[in-house]
């Protein structure tokens, strides 16, 4: 078991400000549930002053993922919105003084949520922001631009610590080579000119297979979609019923429940059914509505 | 509230028998002897590896006390297995074994692979089952050794090894099991099998760690790992750890005289925890083939929670048990056994293995039936992806802004 502070237990077991918050006016959400953790920030935020008055967290993940959470909102909490931009993930693992290095991707989260919180406050898409980069990780969905940022704010040298503060790299290994591109262009920038090092050679790190890619490209997603709806079809036109797919939007899929099916009592646990298969499918949390509440313009 | 520990992490080791460290005590002491040696402080450590090699054979149910070939752990004697085969069929250059195996195996194939040799790694259902139509598919001319698991170390699950061993006999293939966990769990019996060679390690059934054994049939052909001295008949070099070989001797004839309490005892202790757990706990199910596993292992996914997290919990009530989640494995990806199953991601972060013991009391079974559920929902509590009473609905869904 990891050798975890006092202080990380401690916020392990007993969480601040855990839980919805009502009223928040910024959320920021990020982590999946294929990379085994996930993040969302929820904040209250004075429009008049700028100040966080109140900050709340959801976490799926383990004992420093969740410490993390807890300790990042005690951070901020009273701090202007420009003020809580500044805190590092360094801040937050110096906070639960200090985590063990593999888990440093957890205070990395920690930040990255708080970006998008204060992003959405502002009205701002960090989503997009961040897909500027190069998507490097394609087992974690990690691109160069984080990978760089967190290297340059962690002095990092070596493809394992890119790993264990990102987790680019933890899986099939095929990026490596593109972690070190970057590690040698931030140390190049970092000596000065003339000086430039190489990178040593990263440590052998276990093959794993591959997940499935975070992002499906839209015509295997739909692809997808439809086998699942292929799957349940048969049983569903044995009531008489039927099913179709009216559209996908983002993580919306918009179906058609026909016949039998429609209105019946049965809907809501017929496409909550749907949903969980194609959740599972698809390896990511979709929803899957009647098409009659699908937006009028889209 | 009472926190004395309770002990169900079986499957990682177990705790050394007393009686295993009273036969063990004396190996330090009076008959410190080398065993090759030809005086009499030799002769007697001599006749005590003879008795445990007997012993282990026993257990075993092999036809010969030759076929024991002592080694350090069961990673040793995994590797000897398929380097032997290797080595001993040069035309041969294929390696058939499965995608659930322990690490012992399925590193040592990667870097086999690495080294140009053929790796086929046969693939399991949702229960972790093979399929032994694509198995007999496989087999051809260059394949040098068939090594499948007995026992699945995270889930239990059992595979038809005997059958397996038959199917590859047929066509002239060795045949190799790791039997590190069902041995002393499952009855044993090679002299009516086709199994070639088996390995076993003795922190899995109560004697010390860093003492194993690979039963190799007689007449199989060999090549040995360790060249040295001619211990073990020149198969493994190197003086004999003859403590830890009495140790091991004595915790397989405890297992034989116990074999019958765990099919019966400790099964149905299993059986209760599973079902405790279960019935109080939504979204959550067994893992692996659940009608045909160890009767000591279960292993139950705990959906949209993380497997890490849950452990920490129980361990603060004083309850050991062990996760197939990334986060515990020191890697980033949840088990290999649990994505070669097809578990979702949604649960694969989840999952507990509890694996009990001959040590293994209802009172414990109850207490950690009791201590499960609000851990749980604890945990469900802090999740984005759970919602008071389930998953995250419609209305309220977690979707982060990128994954
Ligand atoms: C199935 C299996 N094989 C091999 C091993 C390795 O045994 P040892 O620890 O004695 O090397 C283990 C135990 O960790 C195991 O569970």
């Amino acid at each position: 078991m990891w050798e975890y502070s006092d202080k990380v237990r401690e916020h392990f077991f007993n969480p601040r400000n855990s839980g919805p918050l009502d009223g928040a006016n910024a959320v920021g959400d990020v982590g999946s549930i294929q990379c085994g953790d996930a993040l969302r920030l929820m904040l209250k935020v004075d429009p008049q002053s700028g100040v966080i008055e109140d900050a709340h967290f959801q976490t799926f993940g383990c004992g420093s993922a969740i410490a993390s959470s807890s300790a990042l909102t005690e951070i901020i909490k009273g701090m202007t919105v420009d003020q809580a931009l500044t805190v590092s993930n360094q801040d937050i693992a110096d906070y639960l003084d200090g985590l063990p290095p593999e888990k440093m991707h957890c205070s990395v989260m920690g930040r990255e949520a708080l970006q998008a919180a204060v992003a959405n406050y502002r009205g701002e898409t960090w989503s997009d922001e961040h897909e500027e980069g190069a998507l490097v990780c394609k087992c974690f969905a990690v691109d160069a631009v984080l990978i760089e940022d967190v290297i340059k704010a962690n002095n990092l040298n070596t493809v394992e610590e890119v790993t264990f503060y990102t987790k680019a790299g933890g899986g099939c290994t095929a990026c490596h080579e593109g972690v070190e591109e970057i590690l040698a262009k931030v140390k190049a920038a970092r000596a000065g000119p003339g000086e430039v090092s190489p990178p040593p050679a990263c440590p052998a790190t276990p093959a794993a297979p591959r997940p499935p890619a975070a992002r499906m490209p839209l015509v295997q997603k739909i692809r997808r979609i439809e086998e699942v709806l292929e799957a349940v079809r048969p049983m569903l036109q044995r009531d008489h019923g039927d099913v179709e797919l009216a559209d996908v939007q983002g993580r919306k899929i918009y179906v058609h429940l026909k016949g039998a099916c429609a209105g019946c009592m049965m809907e809501a646990a017929t496409l909550g059914g749907i949903q969980q298969k194609m959740i599972e499918a698809l390896g990511e949390l979709v929803q899957v509505l009647p098409a009659a509440l699908m937006p009028a313009e889209a | 509230m009472d926190l004395t520990p309770i002990y169900l992490d079986n499957n990682a080791t177990t705790r050394v028998d007393p009686a295993v460290v009273a036969a063990m005590l004396p190996f330090f002491t009076e008959h410190f002897g080398n065993a090759s040696s030809i005086h009499a402080f030799g002769a007697s450590v001599g006749r005590a590896l003879k008795q445990a090699r007997g012993q282990v054979q026993a257990l075993l149910g092999a036809e010969h006390d030759s076929e024991i070939i002592f080694t350090s752990c069961g990673t040793e004697a995994d590797s000897t297995a398929i380097l032997s085969a290797l080595k001993a069929q040069p035309e041969r250059n294929t390696v058939i074994t499965t995608a659930v195996e322990h690490p012992a195996i399925l590193s040592l194939c990667e870097w086999l692979e690495k080294e140009g040799y053929v790796v086929h790694k046969l693939r399991v259902d949702r229960k972790g089952q093979l399929d032994l139509d694509e198995y007999r598919a496989l087999l051809h001319d260059r394949v040098a050794i068939v090594s499948a698991m007995w026992a699945n170390n995270e889930t239990g699950t059992l595979f038809p090894v005997e059958e397996m061993a038959e199917i590859a006999a047929a066509r002239g293939i060795m045949f190799h099991t790791d039997a590190v966990q069902a041995l002393g769990k499952v009855p044993v019996d090679l002299k009516r099998t086709k199994i070639d060679m088996l390995s076993l390690s003795g922190h899995k059934l109560h004697a010390p760690k860093g003492i194993g054994a690979l039963y190799l049939r007689r007449g199989c052909r060999f090549r040995p790992l360790l060249r040295g001295g001619h211990q073990e008949r020149g198969r493994r070099a190197g003086t004999e750890n003859s403590a830890a070989i009495v140790g091991l001797g004595k915790a397989c004839e405890l297992a034989q005289a116990q074999l019958a309490t765990g099919n019966s005892v400790v099964r149905r202790l299993r059986d209760k925890l599973e079902a405790g757990i279960l019935a109080r706990v939504g979204h959550a199910f067994p893992t692996g083939d659940v009608g045909n596993r160890l009767p000591n292992t279960c292993n139950i996914a705990f959906e949209y929670i993380e497997g890490e997290a849950i452990l920490l919990l129980l361990n603060k009530l004083g309850i050991a048990a062990s996760s197939g989640s990334a986060c515990t494995s020191g890697s980033l990806e949840p088990s290999h056994v649990m994505r070669a199953m097809g578990i979702p991601y949604t649960a694969a972060h989840g999952t507990i293995r509890f694996s009990l013991s001959r040590d293994t009391s209802e009172a414990e079974v109850d207490r950690v039936i009791a201590a499960v559920p609000p851990i749980v929902e604890r945990l469900r509590n802090l999740s984005p992806y759970w919602n008071g009473q389930g998953p995250a609905t419609p209305e309220q869904p977690f979707a982060p802004s990128y994954a």
